[in-house]
């Protein structure tokens, strides 16, 4: 993570004059190595990539030449280009850090821009442009500084051009190079630094050097963000620009059968009705004609092969199949064998002279993302190709399929990303389900289009986490030490049947059992198993913040909690004996315990229940302290401890652990996306309910001190809420919550 | 007909039940009012409407005639209103999508109740979702403006 780091092999980074005047420093993909196995392989070397495109990339001065990472512009700004999006996640904020850890400029100065779509920018972690997985901050750490260490070294290289003097005899100070008596801003040198070639190789500081990785940083974005300046991808405006809404079959995989415009058409301010493969789209000139115009059309669906889909069902087979033998994800000793000599088996509790059985199931509905801002996504024709303004967090396959819509390359397509109005992985979308939509009716209109989603079409339209049951079955030996553990997992696969299928080995799909497979708890006990049942509905899943850790940490750490009880064991003491060989984990349970004042009576009228959780790269514990009033669960505090290795700014990680906590607790209590006869059920916020401001728990955070490698932060503080919560409503009222979203009667 | 936003008065020919946040956004370009679920549940079309906060989304622009219609763009010239200012020392905002609601919410509060407990923060602002979970900063920002008011 620090020391040198060599750009040379292939030139990969060049330096060019910034539109208006400056220096822009770039990376870019070699010709004839091409897209992102050129890129894959730089970086595995360690090198960064990059040719600059020179002042020639002139064309709007909106745009940056497409492999631009950072411009130091004469006016003394510094503007940094964000190969992810910004969705709230506050990496607006953390990849500039990363750059000037390393450039020593006016923070001040800085200002961010989404980059455009191109391979360059393709993820360090997935190979393509994409944000997810919790990758952003840590797979960008190398790369963000090295791009403030070539600037930097260029704009020393310039000043001690300009005054004679050595580079090494020049120092940095917030925005100027200095040497001596003499000091020159970066922007005054930029232009020089420009003509300059790029060093062969840089110096990364060391860790014991960073001045500025660690230090709590407020985010960039707020002024807009406060002032509703934002743009979001709803708030693009352009002229000419109709707006269209689309009539949707009301089962998944329906189809249009036949359709009458005229009502549609007679509403003012609708333009075009059109059909596209998703429905009818009705497009005027605002939401509102696109909307009225919409529920004046008459559509005849033919309700295709899902018709019947039915939650409750899929809910009664998934539990039917996970009584039975699926593929085995992971196995150690002979689970089959001792649960088998492990007493009676069947009913929750049943203790045997001295051994204790357990069986347990524990569900999980289908959730819906709802981000605040409803998808949406604006397309425009142009004479050399296509433009496309949306909040995604998949540019590059967004940029592939427009262009295979339009039959055009991809490079002729440009995304500009917005703003998201959060995405919490709808937004990762592997069908590009909204933009395809957009660019659908843009090519049969002769006038740009921004095709919005209404609330109901965003909870209705799918792509859900996907529902799933475990039924979890578990001994304990004479000493109350767990001895066997089975866990079968039923659901359905993200990945198949997706261009990520490959990931999908020996028939698991990771992303089904992540978090128990691989669980610290289960690979210690002596006999344990985890099998998965792989089933298809015809319902569209997706990933959904934390993904498949949204439901095995709660089973795990619920049927923990259940052999804790069960052995008479406190719940914190048997996970410290079981996490003996992971004492990383087992620091963060024992730091988020000793802050929650485990041990210590509660306040009277509540319970404490806890769960530690890794994923992403890092571990976070939480300690639940729970109530009930008026038949309803009151969370009133959870404390949330994390070690997420290298933190690089403290304040966004305790934004992140407080945005999980609300997230994932109001699935806990709320979160429920149910079919029947086909249809969902719920439609908008007052029967999909989120978490609302007097449901928020206090949250306080502990952030462990750490030099390991950094992990995710947007993601790991989702998977411990539920168990935590559910562990505590057990302790208060002995009542064992095994479904989601939580029913106490 | 004739709206007065921001302190400025607009003639628009619309349709009579188009709803406010539509006119605002598509006719007037003031796109930092936010659809969120055109049902009055979520908060994010939140205005002023001679003080007070007003769900945009469900409210045809008609019958807003001769009110005094305040946006998140005409809440301070450059963000330096209190509740703004807060905002910003307490690093609220996430996705800031649901946040120009969420200010003019709060800046209604505080007119209402100067120094409002938590409790009537709960109460105020709980119809205004935050997906990204900002909550509880939002009630210490608010707490915060009302200290920068008072002083």
């Amino acid at each position: 993570m620090s020391g040198r780091t060599e750009i040379s092999r292939r030139s990969f980074l060049k330096t060019s004059a910034a539109v208006g005047g400056g220096l822009v420093v770039g990376f870019f993909v070699p010709a004839g190595l091409g897209g992102r196995r050129a890129l894959a392989q730089a970086l595995s070397e360690g090198e960064g990539a990059g040719e600059g495109v020179g002042a020639g990339g002139a064309a709007p001065a909106v745009l940056p030449p497409a492999n631009a990472f950072l411009r130091i512009g004469s006016d003394e700004s510094v503007t940094v280009l964000l190969a992810h999006s910004e969705m709230g996640q506050g990496i607006w904020t953390t990849l500039p850090m990363l750059v000037n850890e390393e450039l020593d400029a006016d923070w001040a100065r800085f200002r961010v821009e989404h980059a455009p779509a191109a391979a360059v920018y393709g993820s360090t972690a997935y190979h393509v442009q994409m944000t997810g997985g919790s990758t952003t901050t840590w797979s960008e750490l190398d790369r963000y500084r090295q791009v403030g260490a070539v600037t930097r070294t260029l704009l020393v290289a310039a000043a001690a051009a300009r005054w004679g003097v050595a580079p090494g005899d020049c120092r940095t100070d917030r925005g100027h190079v200095v040497c001596g008596e003499r000091r020159a801003s970066y922007g005054s040198l930029a232009e020089d630094a420009a003509k300059l070639p790029p060093p062969a190789r840089v110096d990364l500081k060391p860790a014991s050097d960073w001045k500025v990785i660690g230090r709590p940083t407020r985010r960039l974005d707020t002024p807009e963000k406060t002032t509703g300046r934002a743009q979001f991808g709803l708030d693009v405006r352009l002229p000419g620009l109709l707006t269209a809404v689309v009539a949707r079959p009301p089962t998944f995989g329906g189809k249009v059968k036949s359709f009458d415009a005229t009502a549609a058409r007679a509403v003012p301010g609708v333009r075009a009705v059109v059909e596209i493969p998703a429905g009818v789209a009705v497009a005027g000139d605002h939401f509102w004609a696109a909307k009225r115009g919409r529920d004046a059309l008459k559509v005849e669906w033919d309700e295709g092969p899902h018709a019947g889909i039915d939650s409750a069902r899929i809910r009664e087979d998934l539990r039917a199949r996970a009584r039975t033998a699926g593929v085995r994800a992971a196995s150690g000793g002979d689970a089959a064998r001792a649960l088998a000599a492990g007493g009676p088996a069947g009913s929750a509790g049943v203790a045997g002279a001295a051994k204790i059985a357990l069986v347990a199931e524990y569900s999980v509905p289908y959730l819906a993302h709802a981000p605040m801002e409803p998808l949406n996504c604006t397309v425009r024709r142009t004479a050399a190709g296509c433009e496309v303004w949306t909040g995604t967090q998949f540019q590059t396959v967004d940029q592939a399929r427009v262009a295979e819509i339009f039959g055009l390359k991809p490079e002729q397509v440009s995304i500009h990303t917005t703003f998201l109005g959060g995405g919490f992985g709808r937004r990762a979308n592997l069908a590009s389900d909204f933009v395809a939509e957009a660019a659908q009716v843009a090519r049969q209109l002769d006038q740009p289009v921004k095709l919005v989603w209404t609330r109901d079409d965003d909870i209705r339209g799918g792509y859900y986490r996907p529902l799933a049951v475990h039924r979890l079955e578990g001994t304990l030996d004479e000493h109350g030490a767990p001895l066997a553990w089975r866990q079968r997992i039923a659901t359905q696969s993200i990945l198949a049947g997706t261009p990520f299928t490959a990931m999908i080995k020996d028939g698991i799909d990771p992303t089904c059992v992540e978090g128990a497979s691989d669980s610290p708890y289960v690979t210690a006990i002596p006999h344990h198993r985890v099998e998965l049942h792989t089933v298809e509905t015809g319902v569209p899943v997706l990933w959904w913040r934390s993904v498949g850790h949204t439901h095995t940490a709660f089973a795990v750490e619920s049927f923990l909690d259940e052999l804790a009880h069960a052995a008479r064991r406190d719940p914190l003491e048997l996970r410290r004996a079981l996490l003996a060989k992971a004492p990383r984990v087992r620091a963060v349970l024992e730091l988020a315990a000793e802050k929650a004042g485990w041990g210590s009576p509660p306040p009277p009228g509540r319970a404490r229940g806890l769960a530690v959780h890794e994923s992403f790269g890092s571990i976070v514990a939480q300690v639940a302290e729970v109530g009930v009033e008026g038949g309803q669960i009151r969370v009133h505090r959870v404390v949330v401890a994390v070690d997420c290795g290298i933190c690089i700014n403290p304040l966004g990680v305790r934004a992140q652990m407080e945005s999980a906590v609300a997230f994932g607790l109001g699935a806990a209590l709320h979160g429920q996306v149910t079919i029947e006869r086909g249809r969902v059920v719920e439609s908008n916020f007052h029967d999909y309910r989120i978490l609302r401001l007097y449901e928020m728990p206090r949250v306080e955070v502990h952030i462990v001190e750490s030099h390991e490698k950094p992990g995710g932060a947007g993601e790991p503080g989702t998977p411990p809420v539920a168990p935590a919560v559910a562990n505590a409503v057990f302790a208060l009222t002995g009542k064992r919550l095994r479904d989601l979203p939580f029913r106490l009667a | 007909m004739r709206l007065m936003v921001n302190g400025q008065e607009h003639e628009v020919a619309v349709p009579e039940d188009m709803p406010l946040l539509w006119v605002l956004r598509d006719v007037l370009g003031l796109t930092g009012t936010k659809f969120g679920c055109g049902m009055a549940q979520c908060g994010a079309c939140t205005v002023l409407v001679d003080g007070k906060p007003l769900r945009s989304c469900v409210r045809p622009a008609a019958s807003m005639t001769g009110q005094a219609i305040t946006t998140i763009e005409g809440l301070s010239a450059h963000g330096e209103h209190p509740v703004q200012v807060a905002w910003a020392e307490v690093d609220v905002v996430q996705c800031g999508y649901c946040q120009s609601g969420q200010i003019l919410a709060a800046v209604a509060l505080l007119a209402a109740k100067p120094q409002p407990s938590d409790a009537d923060i709960d109460a105020a602002l709980g119809g205004n979702l935050c997906r990204c979970g900002t909550y509880q900063r939002i009630r210490g920002a608010v707490h915060r403006a009302a200290e920068l008011m008072r002083s």
